[in-house]
């Protein structure tokens, strides 16, 4: 589907239940339009990575397995640009408020790696505050690893 | 596939062969448990072969730290073999290289006990 307003051709937009299964379904389908648009296996699997660590968050910190709440799960393709939505209906995650998981004092906590490990694995990561007060994250690879131009993130 | 866990046991060393995933759930969870157990019985030394393992996710990293932990707090060690290079990146990524002993060659990790 084209959506008319940008030059973004939505490949998927799901309402998904806060699931283990849901984490494992994303991280499958990403794999699969990403190789699809041409990406190589590393790079499939690095969006991957970042699609199961992002719905993860959604499930367990964001949604926190409520029965009662949703996983918004989007991909988009514009050119060779592959664009990645995961938007949770939680209280709202602040990244600044994180601990740095690369301080000494840090390097042995048990999580909060996460964001971190999709910042490498893809070209661009914005967090953002999601329409019902949940946590919205946009992530941006291009096949070949180009940094995708101003418009590519206004257009969202 | 979760993770599957084998122990052998090389002299004083412990030695879990994993295979699979280890991700969130069952898969990080097993580990844990078992890294427990073996501390609880005396066993201190412990070399984790994760030569066979496809996959670790932040959860399971999570893991591996959780694992070291209760295994340097008990006085004892844990060491890792035979990293994939994505687990290798990940470790990179994660500044863990500088927390964990690393081998790929399991003659010297068990010397190195």
């Amino acid at each position: 589907m084209q959506d008319p307003n940008s030059s973004w051709m939505v490949l998927v937009d799901q309402r998904l239940e806060s699931s283990l299964e849901t984490v494992d379904s994303c991280e499958e389908r990403a794999k699969t339009e990403a190789m699809r648009l041409g990406f190589a296996e590393e790079d499939a699997y690095e969006i991957g990575y970042a699609v199961r660590e992002a719905v993860v968050n959604a499930v367990v910190h964001g949604n926190q397995y409520s029965a009662n709440k949703q996983v918004g799960f989007g991909l988009a393709a514009s050119g060779k640009t592959l664009r990645i939505l995961v938007e949770d209906q939680g209280r709202g995650f602040h990244p600044d408020e994180q601990a740095d998981p690369l301080a000494s004092e840090n390097l042995l906590n048990q999580s909060g790696r996460g964001i971190m490990i999709i910042r490498a694995f893809v070209d661009e990561l914005r967090i953002e505050a999601a329409a019902q007060g949940g946590t919205r994250l946009v992530m941006l690879k291009t096949v070949g690893g180009e940094t995708p131009g101003p418009d590519a993130v206004s257009n969202s | 596939m979760s993770v599957k866990l084998t122990n052998r046991q090389v002299g004083e060393v412990t030695v879990i062969d994993a295979a699979g995933r280890i991700t969130l759930g069952e898969g990080s969870s097993t580990f844990r448990d078992s890294v427990k157990e073996m501390v609880n019985a005396g066993q201190k030394k412990i070399l984790l072969n994760l030569g066979d393992v496809s996959y670790i996710d932040s959860s399971g990293i999570g893991e591996l730290v959780s694992g070291f932990t209760t295994v340097s707090n008990a006085g004892g060690s844990l060491k890792l073999l035979n990293l994939t290079k994505r687990i290798q990146d990940l470790l990179q990524i994660t500044k863990l290289y500088t927390v964990f002993e690393v081998f790929d060659d399991e003659a010297k990790a068990l010397a190195s006990f």
